[in-house]
């Protein structure tokens, strides 16, 4: 088990409190997953700038050295804001790429968590109320978000084996079900240059879609490619940019339901992670179709 | 009438209220948000009216009660009846009435997959469309589609009968459409009449059931097990 909550604002009346319902819904999941949590959030981006998530075990010190690294490079310049475990760094975009090496040379106990222009992840080890509650995720502000609680199955219970799982820039993907091709297909991938921080499976997921979109694909297509690819179950949720896709495998064991108003679109595992939406008594509420795939996008 | 709500009482509490009332009582129950496991194990023939939408295992292993869910239910509607009667206005999830032996379930809206999987007796009456794989090793009783059927309808069945009166994507091994005979017509009407169902033709419908090739015990295969 494991539950997943999406929320897409359709208008900005929805925006200043993005943070806030994604927190609710993602607490009233508790039961479907009590080991970890985490949510990817969207926000404004601003023009030229990139955002980069990092992680690490021991904040205080990992973020104070890499702080004070980054300064010594007189050519970068950057804003630093950490959240408990996590932090984030915002840069011109054009150097992105050099700090994104340097990070990754100079402090192997850090981990980027994720790279983009509005995306922000936040994942731990915990429950929800607790995942939500340290990083704030109320108090934040968004075009659209999604989430997951996590009821490990199939690896270890450890902050990057929480969702969402980031493996492009604005991309990311939460999962609820288990795969039992991700084996050869992350050998398959790694052979197309594809990295890969953990065993679990539901990143292969995401890489084998960020894979796809690289090359030439829309995210339309390279979901339905995950149906002809990925075998499991599954029902998926998928952030880009622009907004969120849902797909379920052809037997659609994993449950899923959409609900969708004038101001927003929301995805829960269950109607329970809706219940808190505004005018949700009123929403148009359905079950997604099985090997359907679904997009809202700005 | 008595009215339960959600928001002052706990799921417990609400469910020993059922299961401990008294015969001809009549609940109404408030502010449900999706809970699971509600109206469960009653097993005597009261009325509860549900206002709102239920998560999981709603009404499950309902006896003679009457329930009305005005909203949609989650996966598991009324598993595993034996009696009474069960209205859902909306729509309800993946295997609504599941091995159900006897009793009735009606669905204003939709079904998703497996509706019906393993009934032994119960009848299943949905207005909308069903998912995949819908009567699965169905055993005794009735399924009613009003719409479509999903794949793989009727897979493994066994004596159940399915009526449907949209299209069929795909019939399960061994399910076959079949004679709608006067009797099996009849048997229709029935159905829909015990369910105050009146606004449909009946000869929209057509019938599906089992090719009988599968599941007949073939001695000459005894000294396998």
């Amino acid at each position: 088990m494991c539950g997943i909550v999406g929320l897409y604002a359709k208008k900005e009346n929805i925006y200043a409190n993005l943070g806030l319902h994604l927190s609710k819904m993602l607490e009233s999941m508790s039961d479907r997953g009590p080991d970890s949590a985490g949510l990817a959030i969207f926000g404004k981006p601003i023009a030229k700038r990139a955002k980069i998530m990092v992680q690490s075990q021991s904040p205080e010190d990992d973020f104070q050295k890499l702080k004070k690294f980054l300064s010594t490079k007189k050519e970068v310049s950057f804003s630093f804001a950490s959240h408990s475990t996590h932090a984030v760094i915002k840069l011109d975009v054009k150097q992105k790429d050099k700090v994104i090496n340097l990070i990754n040379d100079t402090f192997p106990n850090l981990r980027i968590l994720s790279v983009g222009k509005k995306m922000e992840i936040y994942k731990e080890v915990g429950k929800p109320a607790e995942v939500v509650k340290r990083f704030q995720i109320a108090k934040m502000k968004g075009t659209h978000g999604i989430g997951h609680t996590r009821m490990a199955t199939e690896s270890a219970v450890t902050t990057l084996g929480a969702h969402p799982f980031s493996t492009g820039e604005d991309q990311c993907l939460v999962h609820n079900g288990s795969l039992s091709n991700h084996n050869s297909l992350r050998r398959e991938l790694m052979r197309k240059e594809m990295t890969f921080e953990t065993e679990n499976d539901s990143e292969v997921a995401a890489s084998f879609i960020t894979y796809r979109m690289n090359n030439g694909k829309t995210l339309k297509e390279a979901l339905e490619g995950a149906l002809v690819e990925l075998d499991g179950f599954y029902t998926f949720v998928v952030g880009t940019e622009n907004g969120f896709g849902v797909l379920r495998d052809p037997i659609a064991c994993k449950p899923a339901v959409l609900a969708e108003t004038s101001d927003y679109v929301a995805f829960g595992s269950e109607y329970r992670a809706l219940t808190s939406l505004p005018k949700i008594e009123k929403a148009k509420v359905w079950e997604p179709e099985p090997a359907t795939v679904y997009f809202w996008g700005h | 009438m008595h009215i339960l709500d959600f928001n002052k009482l706990s799921l417990r509490d609400i469910n020993k209220t059922l299961q401990g009332s008294i015969k001809n009582s009549f609940f109404s129950i408030r502010n449900p948000k999706g809970s699971h496991a509600l109206a469960v194990g009653i097993n005597k023939k009261i009325t509860v009216k549900i206002v709102g939408s239920v998560g999981y295992y709603c009404a499950g292993m309902n006896k003679f009660s009457d329930i009305k869910v005005e909203g949609s239910a989650g996966p598991g509607l009324g598993e595993n009846m034996m009696s009474g009667n069960i209205n859902v206005t909306g729509d309800v999830s993946q295997y609504a009435g599941a091995s159900g032996h006897g009793g009735s379930i009606l669905v204003g809206g939709n079904a998703s997959s497996r509706c019906g999987i393993s009934m032994k007796g119960i009848d299943i009456i949905v207005k909308g469309n069903v998912g995949h794989m819908s009567a699965f090793m169905a055993q005794k009783g009735n399924l009613v589609i009003f719409g479509d059927a999903g794949h793989a309808l009727g897979d493994s069945i066994y004596e159940a009968n399915i009526y449907v009166a949209g299209e069929v994507a795909s019939l399960g091994a061994d399910c076959i459409e079949k004679k709608m005979t006067r009797k099996h017509l009849s048997n229709l009407k029935n159905i829909l009449s015990n369910a105050n169902v009146s606004d449909y033709n009946p000869d929209t419908f057509r019938r599906f059931g089992s090719a009988r090739s599968l599941y007949n015990f073939n001695v000459d295969n005894a000294k396998i097990y």
